[in-house]
Order: C-alpha cells, then structure tokens, then sequence
C-alpha cells in the first residue's frame, strides 16, 4: 500500500473518520448552543449534563421499560428537552432581567446537581449501551474499515444539523426565531408569544443535546462525566465558529473534529489542544468568531 | 370631512372613541416620563401628537401598545382597559405599531419581514395590495431588510402592519429623514388608509406633513396633553403652534 508523509493509509482515514465522529458531536452540541444563545443569551452550562442525560435516559429505558435503540432516540430528546422547558419556565427566565453572569451560576450550578447526583448513583465507570444490531458490523472500503454504527452517526448528525439549519433559515417559525433574536420586544408588540417562543427553543436545543447523547451511548460509554469533559471542547467550538452563528456552530463543529482527527495523524501530541490553540489565534484576530457579527 | 364620517358611523361607535387615553403616567425605570395624558380618538380619524424632541410623544404611543414596563392610568381601546394587559394581547385585539426606528430586520428577507407579524382580525390588506401601495418593495423581495433605503424600510414597515388586520395603527415619524418624493408617497398612502377606516395615531415633526393627513392635532409637552386643535383651526393657531414647538 502508498503511504502518504509516511503515514498507512488506514491510519489516516481512521483518524479522519474519528474527527468527523468527534466533529458530528461538537457541531450538535454547538449547534444547540448556539441556539440558544441567540434567542436567550445565556450560555448554557448545563448542555454537557443535557447531553449526558440523553444517554442516560437510553441506557434507563432499555434497563428499566426494555425500550431499544431507535425509540430512544425520540423519546430520551423529548423527555430531557421537557426538563428543559420545566426548567427554563422555573428558574432560567427569573433571570433574565439579571446579567448573563447569573444565567451562567445557575447552568452551572444545575450541571453539577445532575453530575453528582448520577455520579452517587452509578459511579463513574461507565455503563455499557450495545449497538442496535441493525447496524452492528461494517463496510470495508478498501482503504479502510468503516464501522456501520460510525457512518451512522455521522449522517444522523448530518441530517439533523442540516434539518435545524433549514427550520431556522427558510421557514415561517424560524423567522419568528431569527426576529425574535435581533428585538424581541417589537416581536412581542406584533402579537407573537415571544416567552413561550424563548421557552421552546431552549427546550428545542436542550434535546438536541440529548439527542446526541443518545447517538454517543455506544460509542462511549455512558458515564455522568461524558458530558463535563466534551463540553469544554465544544464551548471553544462555539468561541470559535462565533456565539450564535447556527451555519458558524455547523461548520465549526465538523471542521474542527476533522482538524483535530489530522492532528493525531501528524503530531499526536498536539491533538488534546489544538482547537484551543485555534480559539486563542480566532480571538485575536477576530473576536466575534469566524462567522459571527461583531456586537 | 371628519364631520361626513361621523355620520356615517352607528350612533354608538360615534359617541365612545375607539382609543381613550386617560391620565397616562409613564416611567422608564426611575425617571418619570408621562404626566398625565389624555386625548381620545374616534374610529377612522387621523390624529397626530405634536410636540418638541422629548415631550413624550414616543412614549405615549409605547405605552398605549405596552411596550413601556411602567405605566398607569387608563388606556381602553374597542372598549377593553389595556393598562394590564403585555404588548402580544393588546397586538392581538387589532392594534398596529410603527416604530420611529421602523423596526426592520436585518436578518430577515423582504419578504420575511413583511409575513411577520401574524394576521390578528379579518379584513387585512393581502401582499398583492400592499404592493401595488408600494410597488418598490416588490422588486426588492428576496434583499435583506435592512438593505433596503430609509424609504423602503418605512414603507415595508408600514406595509406589513396592513397585512394583519390591525384597524388602528400608531405610526412614530414616518417621515423622518426622507426626501420630499417618498413623504408625499406616505402621504397619499396614509389619505388612502383613513378613506378606507383605518384609525391612525401619527406622530409627527413634519408640521405640514400632518397638516395634509389629520383630522386632529393634540400637542404634547413635557409629558402632558396640553392642547388640542382642529384641523381646520390649524391655520389660525399657526402662532400658537409655533409657540408649542419652538420652531
Ligand atoms: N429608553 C429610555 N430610557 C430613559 N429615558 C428615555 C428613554 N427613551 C426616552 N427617554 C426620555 O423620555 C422622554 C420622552 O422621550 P420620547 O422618546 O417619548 O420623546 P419624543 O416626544 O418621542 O421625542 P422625539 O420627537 O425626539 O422622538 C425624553 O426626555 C427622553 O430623554
Ligand atoms: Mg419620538
């Protein structure tokens, strides 16, 4: 076989493939971020615990209710993104006359309840979630292996980042949402619902955290830290692509999987900080983020 | 021609006004802004606010669509108090607003911001007619909003109020800033509006502007409504106004 820059062709394309897997998690979980940010402004810490009880609420209904794979990725969405909703309407919206800061305490805060709560629990070794059989296996491409349950991951992510792109950019509710970011208040004066709009779309991003939470249940096991430890990548995702930028949070999200997969090919070494490396460069150069407006 | 109106209406709608604002006080956090306002307007009257850079003439017109958070007195619309009730309520009972920065969104196309603001009661303009009232926004459907020219951006302002059925609309200085062609393009707009009943709350600077539209001109200052003048008067209060406004 060729070798390219002295590198197996196998290991290349593995690393690539586990950046876009990486990218697909980084790009969901920014993506709800960014969601959110830009209709609430406030930077939602507890998206890593979200995330984390996405997986979890899989790993409790095939445990506890023998309910499979594919139904959980529509129910674990659905039930963490009603927590969300009970806990934007309870606590988050108090604060909104506040400043950010207090937004931030108190994400925080709850993320380290859920954590800790969980971590009493079930310990921190982590549960086993199999893959569904339909898609155990894989397909050898012949310049590598490509597991099914990987490839899926990464069209799922796909499909729902473009899928949340289209709502937001090309339909009615998404110019209610887009409005509803830039003056909320004229919204409201239109006759809209803008505190009922502002609570669905948290609840919107808070399951798409979920969701991946859910897709990640097989690849890493389900753990309460999986969601502390990705998080921080994934803010400097959102520093980086702008805080926001929905196309931004997107193309960030897998750029950044896919840069950091070629860093471990070319300099194992740098590969746990090179996206921090780049946020740092981005907010020199351009504050506001690659794809974000300059406040 | 106010007068043929009011013969036209029912007996009852002409003896209660459609909006009826009574002892408006109005803060903006700690700073009192509106003093007691009062001025009521019948159905399909135009009435202006005139009055000096900050008597309050904004800030009357956010408080009657409640969008000011701290308000009191009495505002009764269609017969409902709407002092308590949020800025999407008072919308819904058919109640329009332009704002003085037009409110446009630059995130928005055209075509976006002028479905936004959803249909509340029957009877609204359809987008046909509202560009054949302004036929420039049609060319310019898929631009950004705010891509627009100061014109446009009223007139699309204007344009999807109409859409949603609101029978009064409150309009802060659509004039402002705009060359002498499109003004006269508002005008005959606005003449048009009232032959059709619209109910309209202008506020304006441009004296002869609101001269051309009104039936009515109520003066604003300091927070208060301290006069009120005939259109018809308006040429004999010439000195009056003038007075009032400092020009
Ligand atoms: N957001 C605000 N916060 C605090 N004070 C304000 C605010 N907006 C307006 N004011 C003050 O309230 C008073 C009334 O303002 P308002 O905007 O209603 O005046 P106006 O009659 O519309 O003036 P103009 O003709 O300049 O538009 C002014 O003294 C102004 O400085
Ligand atoms: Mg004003």
């Amino acid at each position: 076989m060729f070798e390219l820059l002295g590198i197996p062709p196998q290991a290349l394309f593995g690393q690539l493939l586990l950046g876009l897997i990486n990218g697909s998690f980084y790009a969901i979980l920014s993506l709800g971020l960014a969601v959110i940010f830009g209709l609430l402004n406030i930077i939602n810490f507890t998206h890593g615990a979200q995330y984390m009880l996405g997986a979890f609420v899989a790993w409790f209904l095939l445990q506890y209710l023998g309910i499979g794979y594919w139904w959980a990725l529509i129910i674990a969405p659905i039930a963490v993104g009603i927590t969300g909703v009970i806990l934007e309407r309870l606590m988050i919206s108090k604060l909104y006359h506040l400043d950010h800061l207090y937004g931030l305490l108190l994400t925080f805060g709850i993320a380290l309840v859920i954590q800790g709560l969980l971590r009493n629990e079930f310990g921190i070794s982590g549960l086993p979630y199999s893959i569904p059989p339909q898609l155990a296996g894989g397909q050898n491409l012949g310049f590598m292996f490509l597991p099914n349950y990987r490839g899926w991951v990464v069209v799922a992510s796909l499909v729902v980042c473009l899928a949340t792109w289209f709502v937001i950019e090309k339909t009615r509710l998404g110019a209610y949402l887009r409005a509803a970011t830039e003056n909320p208040t004229l919204v409201g004066a239109f006759g809209i619902n803008v505190p009922r709009l502002v609570t669905l779309t948290y609840g919107f991003g808070v399951a798409l955290a979920a969701f991946a939470g859910v897709l990640a249940a097989p690849i890493y096991s389900v753990n309460p830290n999986m969601g502390a430890e990705l998080i921080i990548v994934v803010f400097a995702v959102v520093v980086i692509g702008g805080m926001g930028s929905i196309l931004g949070a997107i193309i960030t999200g897998f750029g950044l999987g896919i840069i950091e997969g070629l860093t471990r090919v070319f300099y194992p070494e740098g590969s746990s900080v090179v996206i921090f490396v780049i946020m740092a460069i981005v907010l020199l150069i351009k504050p506001a983020g690659l794809f974000g407006r300059a406040a | 021609m106010a007068d043929a109106l009011a013969q036209q209406r029912p007996a009852a709608a002409a003896a209660s006004p459609l909006l009826k604002v009574a002892d408006l006080e109005g803060w903006y956090g700690e700073s009192h802004v509106l003093h007691g306002i009062n001025f009521d307007v019948r159905e399909g009257e135009v009435v202006t606010l005139l009055g000096r850079n900050g008597a309050g003439k904004t800030t009357t017109l956010k408080a009657i669509m409640g969008i000011l958070a701290k308000r009191r007195g009495s505002i009764t619309f269609d017969g409902k108090e709407l002092i308590k009730l949020p800025a999407r309520a008072i919308a819904r009972l058919g109640v329009g607003y332009v704002p003085e920065e037009r409110g446009i969104f630059a995130s928005l196309s055209v075509d976006e911001n002028l479905m936004l603001p959803p249909q509340v009661k029957p009877g609204g303009l359809s987008v046909d007619e509202i560009f054949q009232l302004f036929p420039n926004l049609r060319e310019r459907r898929t631009s950004q909003g705010t891509k627009l020219s100061g014109g446009e951006q009223q007139m699309l302002s204007i344009g999807r109020i109409l859409r949603t059925g609101a029978k009064m609309i409150l309009l802060d200085e659509p004039t402002e800033g705009l060359a002498p062609v499109i003004v006269q393009q508002i005008g005959e707009t606005l003449a048009k509006l009232k032959r059709e009943g619209f109910t309209i709350v202008l506020v304006e600077q441009n004296f002869r502007f609101a001269a051309s539209v009104a039936d009515r001109h109520y003066v604003v200052e300091q927070g208060k409504v301290v006069d009120m003048i005939l259109n018809e008067d308006l040429d004999a209060s010439t000195e009056k106004l003038h007075a009032y406004l400092g020009v």
